[in-house]
């Protein structure tokens, strides 16, 4: 099958699964209008399967009664929703101004040699993806970044190849 | 996160007096046992929601998330009566003003006290529902406050017939995915509705039309926080909070970040001035540098100079000095740091992280990183200097659709007007 056919179908990862679609109707129940739960159902799917695709776009506005556009206005606009694949971790590093004054700099190059991408590149094994996120509400622990779910710092720069050791 | 100050003075804390980050936050027991819960039991027993609207007016608590306007003047104008219907009120818990931490401490280390602060203010605004609009990278705030908010359901302070009362109040935390725009009150107001965070126009204001087009009230969560605290103890206790050092009373939970040798966020009487936070509280500068510049609160307020150290930090004085109070928490520049370097930062967090809607803010923003960008790198040019100063206009309040823009442009002005040599100093050397 071409890729496309594939997409038509949904032969890949097509609809939500039973436990998705019982976590975002949960999430339904919060408001007055199933509208509301898009993000949530997003970040749902991407819980369940790393990223959202178009199928998963479809599926989600299917469930909440609004169009795919509408999903996807949603899914592009809020940076912690991924349209593409990613790494198995996602280290966003925080560049705001506490972070800039503390030694962001240091720590971006240290983690772009280490890594051998830039910001928004994921590395060759599907390990990491990096990514630049705003101030992460810890400027008394900066420079600081976060790894999947876990926030470090002061984050040396010396350091972070033995940090991204814990995360196989 | 050290909370206490160096000297551990002896003063009221009332935010953070049951706060003990070494042995996290406190279950439901041992937080009533405290007399947590004690307002909204006072609240609902005792007071009608218009005595905890009036006793919020008089006691001049002032929005602690950046914009500093009178809680009472903005609870004042939501519709009351049996017939106003569905209702709710919003926690802006979005913490994302770059150099502000002081929410997440609140959130984590004292959940119990935001989730009775939501369920005293949904009483006296009368509001059917409240949500808690926290930043999706808050994890464990989210999981302490879903936990702390079952605790609470459970008890029968969050629920149908709130203790007993005629009143029903249901709660919940709803989780964002980034964009720092949520914090606008109106951009959070179409994120929770599920929509792109895009600010709405006022008016109508989110009192007569906000959440589904429902009467809305949206606080930060500091500014919740005080509010058990007020109903409890009385608005003149809160006024005298402070009193010898400000007219706005209260504490305040300030912070200091940057090369500072202790960073952190302490609650202080409201009006501490910034050298003592700076150089009492968080040490002073690293290495012995002087302090060249800081900002108040956040990135969207006006650079300040070592010669303002001295001021009170509340409203009325920071905003004399030609800045803005913000959230308080203030990010220092060592003096052999780059102004111009600490402009372009702040600019592209403001370009990337506008919502896009309206064109001076869209545009406007990327082109001010990219000429900051020529002047860092040495290739800066005369014009390109005349441009950034118009643009600290034609960015500024009135050009754009919300406050964005207009923030973005509060450190680049400031930083134009006391450090243009700096800039100078950027230009392109046949320039």
């Amino acid at each position: 099958m071409t890729e496309q056919v594939v997409r038509i179908l949904g032969a890949s990862g097509s609809g939500l699964s039973a436990a998705e679609r019982a976590e975002i109707e949960a999430e339904m129940r919060h408001y007055p209008d199933p509208r509301a739960a898009s993000i949530e159902a997003l970040k749902i799917v991407q819980q369940h399967r790393g990223w959202v695709s178009d199928e998963s776009v479809r599926a989600v506005a299917e469930l909440l009664g609004i169009t795919a556009a509408d999903v996807d206005g949603v899914a592009t606009f809020y940076n912690l929703i991924y349209r593409h694949p990613v790494g198995r971790h996602v280290i966003k590093v925080c560049d705001s101004i506490a972070c800039h004054l503390t030694g962001y700099d240091e720590v971006r190059d240290a983690l772009y040699a280490t890594l051998g991408v830039v910001h928004g590149g994921t590395t060759a094994d599907g390990r990491f993806t990096l990514l630049p996120i705003c101030c992460l509400g810890a400027c008394d622990r900066g420079p600081c970044l976060l790894i999947d779910d876990d926030l470090h710092g002061p984050v040396d720069p010396a350091a972070v190849a033995a940090l991204l050791d814990a995360y196989p | 996160m050290s909370l206490r100050s160096h000297a551990d003075p002896d003063y009221q804390r009332p935010l953070t007096r049951l706060i003990d980050a070494a042995a996290g936050p406190l279950e439901l027991r041992g937080y009533e046992a405290e007399g947590g819960y004690g307002a909204l039991r006072k609240a609902v027993r005792e007071l009608t929601p218009a005595d905890v609207q009036t006793i919020v007016k008089d006691s001049n608590l002032r929005g602690r998330g950046g914009a500093g306007f009178p809680t009472g003047v903005k609870w004042g104008l939501m519709p009351m009566g049996p017939d106003a219907g569905a209702k709710y009120v919003l926690g802006n818990a979005d913490e994302m003003e770059p150099g502000t931490f002081k929410d997440r401490l609140l959130m984590e280390q004292a959940p119990h006290q935001l989730i009775e602060a939501m369920c005293v203010a949904g009483y006296g605004l009368q509001a059917t529902a409240g949500y808690i609009f926290l930043r999706g990278e808050y994890v464990d705030a989210a999981a302490r406050l879903n936990h702390a908010l079952a605790e609470a359901r459970a008890e029968g302070y969050v629920g149908r017939n709130v203790l007993g009362s005629p009143w029903s109040f249901e709660l919940y935390v709803h989780t964002g995915a980034g964009r720092y725009i949520c914090g606008e009150e109106t951009a959070l107001i179409n994120s929770l509705e599920g929509r792109r965070a895009i600010p709405r126009a006022r008016p109508p204001y989110p009192q007569i039309a906000g959440a589904w087009g429902r009467p809305t009230v949206v606080n930060n969560v500091e500014t919740l926080a005080n509010v058990p605290h007020i109903v409890q103890n009385g608005a003149q206790w809160f006024r005298d909070l402070g009193a010898d050092r400000s007219s706005d009373g209260g504490t305040k939970l300030y912070g200091c970040s940057g090369r500072v040798v202790r960073p952190g966020c302490w609650e202080l009487p409201i009006g501490t001035t910034a050298r003592e936070i700076l150089e009492d509280h968080a040490g002073g500068m690293r290495n012995g540098r002087p302090p060249k510049a800081w900002l108040p609160g956040g990135a969207s307020t006006d650079f300040l100079l070592a010669q303002h150290l001295d001021l009170a930090m509340d409203y009325a004085t920071i905003g004399n000095a030609g800045s803005r109070l913000g959230t308080g928490l203030m990010t220092v520049v060592a003096d052999d740091q780059s102004m111009v370097a600490a402009c372009r930062n702040l600019e592209e967090f403001f370009a990337r992280e506008s919502c896009g809607f309206c064109t001076p803010c869209r545009d406007g923003l990327p082109w001010t990183v990219k000429i900051l960008r020529e002047f860092e790198a040495g290739r800066g040019t005369r014009a390109d200097l005349e441009l950034l100063h118009k643009f600290t206009q034609w960015l500024g309040p009135g050009r754009t659709f919300c406050l964005h823009a207009p923030g973005a442009m509060e450190p680049l002005q400031s930083a134009l007007k006391y450090f243009r040599a700096e800039f100078e100093a950027g230009l392109a050397p046949a320039g």
